[in-house]
């Protein structure tokens, strides 16, 4: 980041953790988690303890950090190097990412910005300025693209209930502050699991490697009784009408399987092609690390300058109202930026290279995408 | 400890704590050696070895209370002579094999409707060996997903994958097969490290004979396998684990086939590694390296796993020379570029 911006972002930061310091929701069990933080243009910083609110505060004041980090895992010595932390557990997070849903509205808010020549344009794979290929995808969540990433967040909680028999309570669901949600999962039975274990709760959320007999389809001779209804628990319940059809139609397709010389490989089939619709679509990597630092809830994301913040209510959650806290006063940015965005309900861009007044929240978004500076406007 | 009656030990042979068993039934490892009216028990006893080193379980023929006795005495008395004759692999062979006699009484403990106490005991061994709750529904077991998966992510078939399992309310439904063949591995590690606690007497006249026989039947099952150094660590060490008469996971047996198949070697070459293994079977094993070859079966030629995989399997032992492989394979080449 350029120098005056990020002088800019820095003071927007740092008055947002002054202001805001009640957003921050510290998590359980502080003092056994590992800490961490990243400054504009530095590198990590990890293996901090921090066991007091003061302390944190103190650390976010003093550092102004762009990202700052909590672990899932809980430890004895969380300030000492990885292998001498000594593990005890660590709690569940999925992370679900709009860009891994691959919409088709995301095209239209992606662009790219070349790396050698900073021209920005649509999105393809080379900079149509100077043919390079070495270019930043910058992407514009949108409405659309949320929608998809909650009906996400809303199977996955349908599985920790009913199948994974996680209380209510016990989940929490976060706007991750620029394309996503995080869920975690505290205090549960899965709280000592290790990453094998971790990944095989990650197969069965994704619906990954499912095989016919599981659902009543046996390779040598089918029987009727077996094959899974549609009011069963699990998978076998939910998967059944995408397997087998409507109540009405279950009948005759299962007949038509077990007559059909090739109905196991069929099933086996349908049953891979349904991971992609039935199947949440989770970062299977995240799930199984458990040594990872997490953005900590209610700091901001140097990607967009928005808030990680809780969702009480996915439904009515509007991440572009209810997460964006940094101030409104009047700043001059020189913006580049194709594609409109919707912050606080105001429509911006699209801004062609020119020099705009906004409100700072959204000329924190812009920077903090790489799409405006104010350094070329003040010289 | 769980307290068990006669007849529980007999089954759970085990459990038992071998010298506090013997002076509490009123004998002496001396009398053994030279009382002729306990010869049978000796004789019984190594039967129990020899019969497992076959790959076959023992089955008891239990009628009356002696007979009872017969089993535990017989069970001890096998682990006093493995332990003077020192053979590593027999002692693996023979924990495998009680381990799957122990399952069958088990399983159908578990099972057994009529008798309440049958199938506590049974789920009282699983609880506190291998911390598993089992809670009985009709005619099915369930048991945590936490508990499931600590054990299950060992198995490499598909079926034990938790998604082509029943699950309801965090709990997984199994059939008492099923909850039993889940803690095989453990119940075959914890007999072996039982055995391997058990402190080795000193030799007795009487004994010299079977353990004289018991070395050189262990012999026949011992290869001595030659480790180049060319070998990447994970290779190495799955060669290691065999030579021990350990028992290498499927997903190991696998790397090291696949490793040496890509290597050049051919199947003769090959199929004598695993002559250590205690559950070895020569038809099953070249079965299995046939088809790994693409020799059988639908004709697919398998490809050693990456070393990610590897890793994810537990089995990398990765050193500074594995430095920018992503394929076991290519540790040989990269040996010989920078030799």
């Amino acid at each position: 980041m350029l120098e005056q911006d990020l002088q800019l972002v820095e003071v927007a930061f740092k008055k947002y953790y002054f202001d805001h310091f009640d957003l921050l929701l510290i998590p359980e069990r502080s003092s056994e988690r590992e800490f961490g933080y990243q400054k504009f243009n530095g590198g990590m910083n990890r293996h901090i303890s921090i066991k007091s609110n003061e302390e944190l505060r103190l650390m976010l004041i003093t550092n102004i950090p762009s990202d700052v980090y909590c672990s899932n895992a809980y430890y004895s010595f969380p300030n000492l190097p990885m292998s001498e932390k000594d593990w005890k557990g660590a709690d569940l997070i999925f992370d679900i990412d709009a860009k891994d849903l691959n919409l088709d509205c995301r095209q239209e808010h992606t662009c790219i910005k070349c790396i050698s020549c900073d021209e920005v344009s649509a999105l393809q794979s080379t900079c149509p300025s100077c043919k390079s290929t070495k270019i930043e995808i910058k992407s514009l969540t949108c409405k659309n693209c949320i929608n998809g990433a909650k009906e996400e967040v809303v199977k996955l909680k349908k599985i920790l209930e009913d199948d994974l028999d996680i209380k209510k309570e016990k989940i929490q669901v976060y706007f991750s502050g620029n394309e996503g949600f995080h869920v975690h999962v505290t205090d549960s039975p899965y709280q000592l699991l290790g990453s094998r274990e971790r990944n095989e709760l990650v197969d069965y959320i994704m619906f990954r490697g499912a095989m016919p007999e599981t659902f009543g389809m046996k390779k040598y001779k089918p029987e009727r009784s077996s094959f899974a209804d549609i009011n069963e628990k699990g998978w076998r319940g939910r998967a059944s009408k995408h397997i087998f059809g409507s109540k009405s139609n279950r009948s005759k397709t299962i007949s038509e399987i077990i007559k059909n010389s090739d109905g196991y490989s069929i099933v086996q089939h349908r049953l891979d092609s349904l991971k992609d619709i039935i199947g949440v679509k989770i970062d299977p990597n995240v799930t199984i690390d458990i040594h990872r630092i997490f953005r900590l809830p209610g700091s901001l994301n140097s990607k967009s300058g928005m808030s990680k913040v809780l969702c009480e209510n996915i439904d009515k959650f509007n991440p572009f109202q209810d997460s964006c806290f940094i101030d409104d006063e009047k700043t001059n940015v020189l913006a580049n930026c194709p594609t409109q965005f919707t912050l606080k309900n105001i429509k911006f861009g699209p801004y062609k290279n020119e020099k705009v007044t906004i409100p700072k929240y959204a000329a924190i978004y812009l920077i903090c995408k790489g799409l405006a500076n104010t350094t070329l406007i003040q010289n | 400890m769980l307290n068990l009656g006669t007849d529980e030990m007999a089954k759970y042979p085990f459990l038992t704590e071998a010298g506090q068993y013997l002076k509490d039934k009123g004998f002496s490892l001396d009398q053994f050696g030279t009382d002729p009216d306990l010869k049978p028990i000796l004789d019984k006893a190594y039967n129990r070895i020899e019969i497992a080193t076959t790959g076959k379980i023992y089955r008891s023929e239990v009628t009356s209370l002696e007979d009872l006795d017969l089993e535990v005495f017989s069970f001890l008395l096998a682990v006093i002579l493995l332990k003077l004759s020192g053979m590593n692999t027999l002692i693996r062979r023979f924990s495998l094999a009680e381990a799957r006699r122990a399952e069958k009484y088990l399983e159908k403990d578990l099972a057994d409707l009529s008798n309440k106490t049958k199938e506590e005991l049974a789920t009282r061994i699983i609880k506190e060996l291998f911390s598993i709750n089992v809670e009985k529904r009709e005619n099915f077991f369930v048991i945590p997903i936490s508990d499931y998966l600590k054990h299950a992510v060992n198995f490499h078939e598909r079926e034990w994958k938790l998604i082509n399992r029943q699950v309801e309310h965090g709990k997984v439904i199994l059939s008492s097969h099923e909850t039993v063949r889940l803690i095989r591995k453990e119940l075959d590690n914890y007999i072996a490290s039982k055995i391997r606690s058990t402190g080795t007497p000193s030799m007795l006249e009487a004994l010299k004979k079977p353990v004289e026989r018991l070395v050189s039947l262990g012999k026949k099952f011992s290869v001595p396998t030659v480790v180049s150094t060319e070998y990447p660590p994970c290779i190495k060490h799955a060669i290691e684990v065999l030579d021990k008469g350990e028992n290498l996971p499927h997903s190991g047996r696998f790397l090291l086939a696949t490793y040496l198949l890509g290597n050049g070697q051919n199947i003769e070459q090959i199929a004598p590694l695993f002559k250590n293994a205690p559950d070895y079977n020569e038809k099953i094993t070249m079965y299995q390296l046939n088809h790994l070859k693409g020799s059988s079966g639908s004709g697919t030629e398998y490809k050693c796993p990456s070393c990610e995989r590897v890793k994810s399997k537990d089995l990398c032992f990765a050193t500074s020379d594995c430095d920018g492989i992503i394929n076991p394979l290519q540790f040989k080449k990269k040996k010989t570029l920078n030799a």
